[in-house]
Parts: C-alpha cells; sequence; structure tokens
C-alpha cells in the first residue's frame, strides 16, 4: 500500500506523519498520535464521538482521510486546558459539563465539547434553540441532552463575564486575529482564529 | 445484616429541600458529601480532559487486531470456508475457523440462559451478521483487508424472522443443532391462577383487550463492545479487558468455557461508554480475541463496528403482547390477563435470573390491587441475532410496565373516565404494604397517590384537559394529548436463593479499608457504565463513616482486586451493592468504636457515634470525642489489645428482598393532523426511588432514560425484510433521538424509603425507560381516543400517527393547507 507524508497540527503542536491515504483521520490522532479522547461510535458518520475542531470549524473526523487534512490545524479535548479561556484550568466549557452534569459515561463528551466549542466560537450567546441545533449530529445515550445543553450555556455565561473583565483591557470580542492563544506554535496572533470568525 | 440496625441506621427519611440539596434541619447533608449532597462527579475530571480509558484506548506493545468475517446471509449451511488468500495480505497473521477453535475446545459457549451458541459457526448460520471466521493482522486495517478475502461458500436457506412465521408447521426448523428439535418453539412460561382469573372474566361488566407490541430495540450504547486479551505465557496467566458489565460473572464463565482455572483469569472493566443492558452477555468477540491471545502469545484487540453491534448483540424486547382487563362498570379492576408471543432469535440468549425464562414479567399488575392474574407466554427461535436482554430494565419489567399502563388507559376510555381517577381507584394504598401480589411479588413500601398527584399538580393537568377540549371544538390544526403512566417497578436482584446468574447468587459486595491516614479505599463488586459509582458509593461511605467524600476512592471493574459481585445492570447497584458498601461501613464503625474507647479510655458500651458531626464521643461527654481520621491512625499506630491492627472490612450482602421504585410520568403532546408530527409540549416526571443518595445523579439519570423512553416510543426498531436482512442495523436506519428531538423534562420526587434496604434506598437508573414509553403512547392515543383510537403501535413515526389520524377523519391534508397558506401569501407577503 502506497503512503504518503502529511503534517498535522493538532493543539497546536505540529507532527509530520507517513498514512495510507486511506487511513481515516480518527485513526490518525487516536493510533498515530496516541490522543485517544476523541473517540468512535459508529460507521455512519452519525454519532458526532469523533468531533474535533478543524481549521475553526467541529467536523466529523472518521469522515475525513486524514491526507485530506493535510497542513490543518486541529483542536481535540487535550487541547482545551492549554487554551487562553482555561486560564490555567478547565476550559469553561469542560467546567460546565462538571457543574451541570453534563456527562454520564462520558463516551460521548469530548466529541460533545469540541462541538460547543465551535459553537460558542461562532456564536457566543447561543439561544437554546441554537444550541440543541449545533449538537444535533452528536448523540449521547446516557444523558437525555438538557444537561448538555446547560453546560454549554454554562460556559457561554461564563465566557461572557471572563469577556466583560477582558474588556477592560480591549476585550474578547474585539481581540479577531489579534490576540495570541498561548498555545506553542499556534497562531501567533495571526493564521488561526479562536473566536470563531469566518476564516474557512 | 440488614435488620441488624445500630446507631439510627434503621431506614428512615433523608430530607431534602425542594432543589435536592441538603436540608440543614435533618440528618441529611452535613456538608462532608454524604447522603442527600449534590456532590460533583469524581469521575468526570478524566472524561472532560480526554484522559477516559475505554476498551479501544488500550494499547499493548505488540498488540494484535481482530476482525471478524460475518455472514450476510440469515440462514445458510456452511460448505467450504477457505483462508488462503486472507492469509496472504500483509500483515495477516492467522485465520481462525470453528475448526480451529473446535481444536482448543473453543468451538462453544454457553449464553446466560445455558443454550449453547457457536463462538464461530460449525455448521449452520442462524441469523445475518453471525460470526463465521476471525482474521488477526498487525493492525486494523489489515485485518480488514484479510477479512474481505476470507471465501465462504454458502448454501443458502430459507431464512424466517418473526415468531409467528417460525411457529408455524412448515416453517424451516433453525435449531436442528438441538437433540429432539423439530420445530421452531423455544420455552412455554405461566404465571397467575389461569381458573380464578377465566372466572372473573366471565362474570365482569367490563372487558377491554388490546394487542400490541413491544418492538425490537436495541440498547446501542454510543461505544460499543470490545476486548483486548493478553495471555502471559509466563504466568499462565490470562487477562482480557473487555466492555463488560459484570466482570467477576465473565470470570466464571470464561474459566468454564476455555477450562482455565478462574484465578489464572483476570476480567478488567475499564471505563465503559455506556451499557444499557448490552454488556451483560458474552460474545464471540470476547471469545475469539482471548483463544488468538492464548494461541499467539500476543495481545489481541477486537473492536466491534456500530453495525456489528446492532446487528450481532444482545437486542431487547420484541414481544407482542394481548392484554385483557375485567373490570367492574365504574371502573375498580379486577383481574388483568395476558398472552406473549416472544421472539428470543437464534440462541435462547436472554439475559436474566435463571430462574425467570420471561424475565420478571409477572409484575404485570403495576400499581393496582387486582383480585387475580394469569399470564402465558411462548418463545420461539428466528433467524435473528440472539438476545432479549434488560435494556435499561429488570428483565422484562418494561414490557409489564408498557402493557398494563397501556391497558389501564384502553379501560379509562371504554369507561370514558379520566385516566387519572381511574388510576387512583384502583392504587394499592400505603396501608397495605408489605403488599403481595396475585404473582407472587412482595412490594416493600409504595405511595402511589402521591406521586400521582404530584405530577398532575406540576403537569397542570386541568389546564391542557380544558386545553384539549377547545382545540377538539375549534377543529384545530394540532391535537392534544395526556398521557399518564404510573408504574411500579422491581429491581435490585437478589436475593440470592431465587436469583441466580448461571448459578451464581445474585448478591453484590464492598470492601473498604481505611488507611492510616484517614482516608479510605473502597472495592465494589459492581461495575460503572456511566452510573456514577465512584461518587455515589463515595458518598454511602462517607455517610456511614463520618469521613469527607475526598477522602474516598472507589474502584471498580477488576477481578484480581475487587471483591466478587454480580455486576451492574436491573439498577441493583444502589439495592444490592450499595447495601454492602453501607453495613461494609458500619462494620468499620463498630470497630473504630472499639479504638475509640481505648483512645478515650471509656468503655466500648458507652462510646456513641454521632452522625451530624461524624465523630465518636463518650456518652454524656460530646466533649471527649474523636474524629475517623484519628481512629484511623491509632488502627495502625496504638491498636487495642482486643482487636486486630488495621481498619478495614468488607461486606457480601444478600438482599432479603427486592426493592420497589414507582412513580408517575405526565406527557402532554401536540398532534399535527397534517403531518402526523408529535411535539413534546410537557414532561413531568415524578420518581420514588426511596432515600435519594445524590439528587444530581438521579436526575441525570432520569433525563437520560426519558430520552430512551422517547426513543422507543418515537424512533427506534430494529427491522428486517422478509430474506432476513437486518434493514435497522446502523446510526444510519437505527435512529437514536438527538437533542432535537428531546424536551426539557421536568422532574420531582416523593420520598418512601425501602424498609428493608440499610439506607432505605431502591434504585432508579431504569425506572424511566420503563415508566415513559406507556405515558408517551397514551398521550398519543388520547389525542384521537375522542374518535374511538385505543392504540398506536411504536414506535410512533409521524407517516404511522398520520395513517391513524387519517382512519378516524381526524387527518388534514396537506395540499389543502398548502393552497390556503400559498394563497395567503400571495394576498400578503410574509416578512418572516
Ligand atoms: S464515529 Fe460516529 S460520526 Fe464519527
Ligand atoms: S454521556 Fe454517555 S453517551 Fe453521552
Amino acid at each position: 500500500m502506497s503512503t504518503k507524508d502529511i503534517t498535522l497540527t493538532v493543539n497546536g503542536e505540529t507532527h509530520s506523519l507517513t498514512v495510507e491515504p486511506r487511513m481515516l483521520l480518527i485513526h490518525a490522532i487516536r493510533e498515530e498520535l496516541d490522543l485517544t479522547g476523541s473517540h468512535i461510535g459508529c460507521d455512519t458518520g452519525n454519532c458526532g464521538a469523533c468531533t474535533v475542531v478543524k481549521d475553526g470549524e467541529a467536523i466529523k473526523s472518521c469522515l475525513t482521510f486524514a491526507v485530506q487534512a493535510d497542513g490543518s490545524e486541529i483542536e481535540t479535548v487535550e487541547g482545551m486546558e492549554d487554551h487562553p479561556d482555561a486560564d490555567g484550568g478547565l476550559h469553561p466549557i469542560q467546567e460546565g459539563f462538571e457543574q451541570e452534569h453534563g456527562l454520564q459515561c462520558g463516551y460521548c463528551t469530548p466529541g460533545m465539547i469540541m462541538a460547543g466549542k465551535a459553537i460558542l466560537d461562532e456564536n457566543p450567546n447561543p439561544t437554546e434553540e441554537e444550541i440543541r441545533e449545533g449538537i444535533s449530529g452528536n448523540l449521547c445515550r446516557c444523558t437525555g441532552y438538557q444537561n448538555i445543553v446547560k453546560s454549554i450555556q454554562y460556559a457561554s455565561d461564563k465566557l461572557d463575564e471572563n469577556g466583560e473583565v477582558a474588556a477592560a483591557d480591549g476585550g474578547r470580542a474585539e481581540t479577531d486575529g489579534g490576540f495570541t492563544c498561548g498555545v506553542e506554535n499556534c497562531c501567533g496572533g495571526t493564521g488561526f482564529d479562536h473566536t470563531g470568525g469566518d476564516n474557512e | 445484616m440488614s435488620s441488624d440496625f445500630t446507631d439510627g441506621d434503621e431506614p428512615r427519611e433523608f430530607v431534602h429541600d425542594d432543589d435536592g440539596g441538603p436540608d440543614p434541619e435533618t440528618h441529611c447533608g452535613h456538608g462532608r458529601g454524604g447522603m442527600g449532597e449534590e456532590v460533583r462527579r469524581k469521575e468526570d475530571k478524566r472524561f472532560i480532559t480526554g484522559r477516559g480509558n475505554y476498551i479501544d484506548d488500550i494499547k499493548k506493545p505488540n498488540m494484535l487486531f481482530c476482525d471478524i468475517v460475518r455472514s450476510p446471509h440469515a440462514h445458510a449451511r456452511i460448505k467450504n470456508i477457505d483462508k488462503s488468500r486472507a492469509l496472504d495480505v500483509d500483515g495477516v497473521v492467522a485465520v481462525l475457523t470453528a475448526e480451529d477453535l473446535l481444536e482448543h475446545d473453543l468451538a462453544t459457549m454457553p449464553t446466560l440462559m445455558s443454550d449453547t451458541q457457536d463462538v464461530l459457526v460449525r455448521d449452520k448460520v442462524k441469523f445475518q451478521s453471525q460470526e463465521v471466521a476471525a482474521v488477526i493482522a498487525e493492525d486494523r486495517y489489515a485485518a480488514r483487508d484479510g477479512a474481505d478475502k476470507v471465501v465462504v461458500d454458502y448454501e443458502v436457506l430459507d431464512p424466517v424472522v418473526t415468531a409467528e412465521e417460525a411457529l408455524k408447521d412448515d416453517a424451516p426448523v433453525i435449531r436442528d443443532d438441538i437433540e429432539g428439535q423439530t420445530d421452531n418453539h423455544c420455552l412455554d412460561w405461566e404465571t397467575g391462577d389461569k381458573e380464578a382469573t377465566d372466572a372473573i372474566f366471565e362474570e365482569a361488566d367490563v372487558t377491554v383487550s388490546e394487542q400490541m407490541l413491544y418492538q425490537r430495540l436495541h440498547p446501542a450504547p454510543i461505544e460499543t463492545c470490545g476486548s483486548v486479551a493478553d495471555f502471559d505465557p509466563g504466568k499462565d496467566k490470562l487477562t482480557v479487558h473487555m466492555t463488560s458489565q459484570a466482570p467477576h460473572i465473565h470470570r466464571t464463565l470464561f474459566s468454564q468455557v476455555s477450562g482455565i482455572p478462574e484465578h489464572k483469569i483476570r476480567i478488567v472493566s475499564p471505563d465503559v461508554g455506556g451499557g444499557f443492558g448490552n454488556k451483560v452477555p458474552i460474545y464471540p468477540g470476547y471469545v475469539v480475541s482471548a483463544a488468538a491471545s492464548y494461541v499467539l502469545e500476543r495481545p489481541v484487540k477486537w473492536i466491534e463496528e456500530r453495525s456489528e453491534n446492532i446487528q450481532s448483540t444482545g437486542f431487547a424486547r420484541d414481544y407482542d403482547m394481548t392484554g385483557e382487563l375485567a373490570a367492574t362498570e365504574d371502573g375498580r379492576i379486577q383481574a388483568v390477563r395476558t398472552d406473549v408471543l416472544a421472539d428470543h432469535g437464534a440462541y435462547n440468549a436472554v439475559a436474566q435470573p435463571s430462574k425467570f425464562p420471561a424475565g420478571f414479567f409477572k409484575i404485570f399488575t403495576g400499581s393496582y390491587d387486582v383480585d387475580a392474574a394469569y399470564g402465558s407466554l411462548t418463545a420461539a427461535y428466528t433467524n435473528s441475532a440472539p438476545g432479549g436482554v434488560a435494556y435499561r430494565c429488570s428483565f422484562r419489567v418494561t414490557e409489564a410496565v408498557y402493557l398494563i399502563e397501556r391497558m389501564v388507559k384502553v379501560l379509562a376510555d371504554e369507561l370514558d373516565m379520566d385516566p387519572a381517577e381511574i388510576r387512583r381507584k384502583n392504587f394499592i394504598q400505603p396501608d397495605q404494604f408489605p403488599y403481595e401480589t396475585p404473582t407472587g411479588w412482595n412490594y416493600d413500601s409504595g405511595d402511589y397517590e402521591a406521586a400521582l398527584d404530584k405530577a398532575l399538580e406540576m403537569a397542570d393537568y386541568e389546564h391542557y384537559r380544558e386545553e384539549q377540549q377547545r382545540r377538539i371544538e375549534n377543529d384545530a390544526d394540532k391535537l392534544i394529548g395526556i398521557g399518564i403512566s404510573s408504574f411500579t417497578e422491581v429491581v435490585g436482584a437478589g436475593p440470592g436463593k431465587t436469583c441466580d446468574i448461571a448459578g451464581v447468587e445474585m448478591f453484590d459486595s464492598c470492601d473498604i479499608r481505611v488507611h492510616p491516614t484517614g482516608n479510605a479505599t473502597v472495592r465494589v463488586g459492581v461495575q460503572t457504565q456511566g452510573q456514577g459509582h465512584e461518587t455515589t458509593f463515595a458518598q454511602i461511605v462517607a455517610e456511614e463513616l463520618g469521613m469527607d467524600v475526598d477522602n474516598i476512592t472507589v474502584e471498580h471493574g477488576d477481578t484480581d482486586t475487587d471483591p466478587y459481585g454480580l455486576g451492574t445492570y436491573g439498577s441493583r447497584s444502589t439495592p444490592v451493592a450499595g447495601a454492602a458498601a453501607a453495613v461494609a461501613a458500619r462494620k468499620v464503625r463498630d470497630k473504630a468504636k472499639s479504638i475509640a474507647a481505648n483512645e478515650l479510655e471509656a468503655a466500648e458500651a458507652d462510646i456513641e457515634w454521632d452522625r451530624q458531626s461524624g465523630e465518636f464521643h463518650v456518652a454524656g461527654a460530646p466533649d471527649r470525642s474523636i474524629t475517623i481520621t484519628d481512629i484511623a491512625a491509632s488502627a495502625y499506630m496504638n491498636h487495642p489489645a482486643s482487636e486486630e491492627p488495621g481498619l478495614e472490612a468488607v461486606d457480601y450482602y444478600d438482599p432479603p428482598e427486592m426493592t420497589y421504585p414507582f412513580g408517575s410520568y405526565i406527557v402532554v403532546v401536540e398532534v399535527d393532523r397534517e403531518t402526523g408530527e408529535v411535539d413534546f409540549e410537557k414532561f413531568v416526571a415524578v420518581d420514588d426511588c426511596g432515600n435519594r443518595i445524590n439528587p444530581m445523579i438521579i436526575e441525570g439519570q432520569i433525563h437520560g432514560g426519558l430520552a430512551q423512553g422517547i426513543g422507543s416510543a418515537m424512533m427506534e426498531h430494529v427491522t428486517f425484510d422478509d430474506n432476513g436482512n437486518v434493514t435497522g442495523g446502523d446510526f444510519m436506519n437505527y435512529l437514536l433521538p438527538t437533542a432535537k428531538e428531546i424536551p426539557n423534562f421536568e422532574t420531582g420526587h416523593t420520598v418512601t424509603p425501602s424498609p428493608h434496604h440499610p439506607i432505605g434506598a431502591k434504585g432508579v437508573g431504569e425506572s424511566p425507560l420503563v415508566g415513559s414509553p406507556p405515558a408517551i403512547v397514551n398521550a398519543v392515543v388520547d389525542a384521537m381516543a375522542h374518535e374511538g383510537i385505543s392504540h398506536i403501535e411504536m414506535p410512533m413515526t409521524p407517516d404511522r400517527v398520520w395513517e391513524t389520524l387519517d382512519s378516524v377523519g381526524l387527518s388534514r391534508d396537506p395540499s389543502d393547507s398548502f393552497e390556503i397558506e400559498f394563497g395567503d401569501t400571495g394576498a400578503e407577503p410574509a416578512d418572516d
């Protein structure tokens, strides 16, 4: 089987990989990079357990070949604690899941967290309906979704509060393209839009 | 044991304020994370940071992958298997067939009902996707490539995929491997008093009857099944990491299947991504990975794909039921009669205590005080995957509750009575407990009317009844339906004398070790798949020892270190292992008293333990006190001469009885006459699970079960075509509800402690899935009952609902309103 050399930047760290063209991105992330936070729950692209953020957009990494992601920036649940919004601890979305009991078995959770992040990056103050729509590609068999919605709302509120505090120094909302995420080799304040702008 | 209450240990009510938080006025909630406190879950941190350790996350040096070749046919004889091309594939190490397994005596395995299932098909395929061969390779892609190259020559036979067809005289015989089997009949079962019941039916003022199918469902946890088997030839020890809800019983079964002595087998159930009964049985994949590891002396991983999971592992339900009620004309239910045709699939592999071939189905008299009952059941083999697992259910209680709660609605409509009123009229009354049912259950405690009243109030019942009438009178586009279910559950199997799995009594266990520095490790025989055991059991021990919950770690899922237990399913963890945790903690407390006496220089009889402060003190002298932390230190550093050093205890708890949680659910739906779509207006769930350990976790479990109830009632169905092809076998075709189909739930509770449980708890996990489907169906039926509709089958898809509306002239033709809307739009363009 032929192979191809690719580069993936995952959670700010750049990796060079040699993969078969048919290797799924989720397998590259889980098995080549040993980042097993993202999961696999189906073989039809329906469950969203494999959701990661690629170049600012939530995608199902089981529906993408690793070679298609060559050169892209990928965020997975493992990178959330290093995100500037995490402030050295849990990211507000992670905190939301813990405080609002947004998980039970935890299997869907990393995908939900990344889907939630993409929702908030795009729209920091989503309505309940927008959150439900935004996570409708992610199945959870345990929670009945109510507390997942609350978890994302919790993060939205918390990021708002942080934003208000930050607003005194220029403001989170105004930092489009102008802030440094703090992750080594990541955006450097330029290429990678953590606030969910439309760089796609 | 459970009657041995000391220090105010008798089951009393732990009261909470309305938010479920601790009530400072009561024993409950002394700020250490004990009973009734909404402690945040200890297990969450690893899951929200991507540090969980699920089966597919396990990676061992030198590990191989296993992929399974499955039959495309539902019924076929295998004429030949050619491995040669598969063996030529790069990276393929071995291809196993039944013949290879036979050499190691591993060709068959016992099911939980002691049927004999092929690990890999020996002769005849009995269901589509049955395991035919296994390919072992260096990585998962190579294993799949190899599987594609295994050539199997099949002689295709006629399949039969419904129980009704299977029992016809000319049906092909599926189980010709069983000696003397000449048809597809699997088993018969009956319960109750036929004569007495028939006599009442003959005399009754009113009788009603309805046939209803509880369709085939699949638990479909988001993580599928899998295993990593690792045979260590140096120690002659086989370790199997597997998605197991019952690791200890799996070890015993593995030993029986393989002949490897039980002490040379270790089963580890790592983090498990949901179980819901799907991970109770043993599946061929586990056995094959273990056999391959044993033979090849390398770790072997097997991970199931979603379609394999739905098509070949334990399904649930598939009970075709007829229900009948006999009643007086003023609505008193006198007798219940039912007959069931059950589809057990190709093997009898239902997962239930072995003396209960129809599980706990005989609880079909529900919450009502009836004079007599009789039930009968016939089960058939079909060309479909074996199953009948207890999907978030104590062994068919879900089917039983559906039957009785649907029938009460049918009777209410027949008598033109309010469904709340008819329930009230027939409830077993609080002073009748303990209550023995006509089929022999012994209900522990209940106050059914209190739960119903609370639910009616929360649901604003009268308002919706009026609204329903208004809509009918105005010939509105959307009809209102209100459904009620006032269910009684049976959970917490044992006791061991009546309940066993493969002969092992259904007790459970807890081992507590308090360390010198005052913290503790607690090990339990049950295993969590998301239920929050690491928090709940820590809370029980915190409550009973006066320790801080943060100082307690709960471990489970490893047969090398944990005490033997029967596992987690049928909501048995709190009723059985939770009881063991409380009793073990009280044993530790007893020893702690003796140490306290030594330290405080008092007689042991004079030492009292104060639940509120968590401290031990001399009677009448609260100042002369000592904490559990200091006692722990003394246990190792200054132990009394009368005691052994150390501070630990283990308890194996055989429950004296099951527990009987209950509740009332009320569902208000809006049914669209044009599209057949059903919208949830209101969804109220009042549960009574006895004393509540962590209200936050309970509420979370209720939400999850209600969502599964909506899935069952509205969407989910494993379907087949006439050739035995599974047409509902993946997430494209087996539809789970998403966040858009699930409404917000309003939960409430009443508290009626179990009188025989050490902390008065009853268990709750399965209640919402047991109780909600009949409430949902009752609601949709209720929207059309004024035109005589008495039943709709699940899943109530929009087309099915629309056709039901149409059958009584209630449908609206979409094109009519399209024209109207079109006309409107033309005259006055809408701006949104
Ligand atoms: S694994 Fe299910 S959508 Fe990717
Ligand atoms: S928490 Fe188990 S699937 Fe979502």
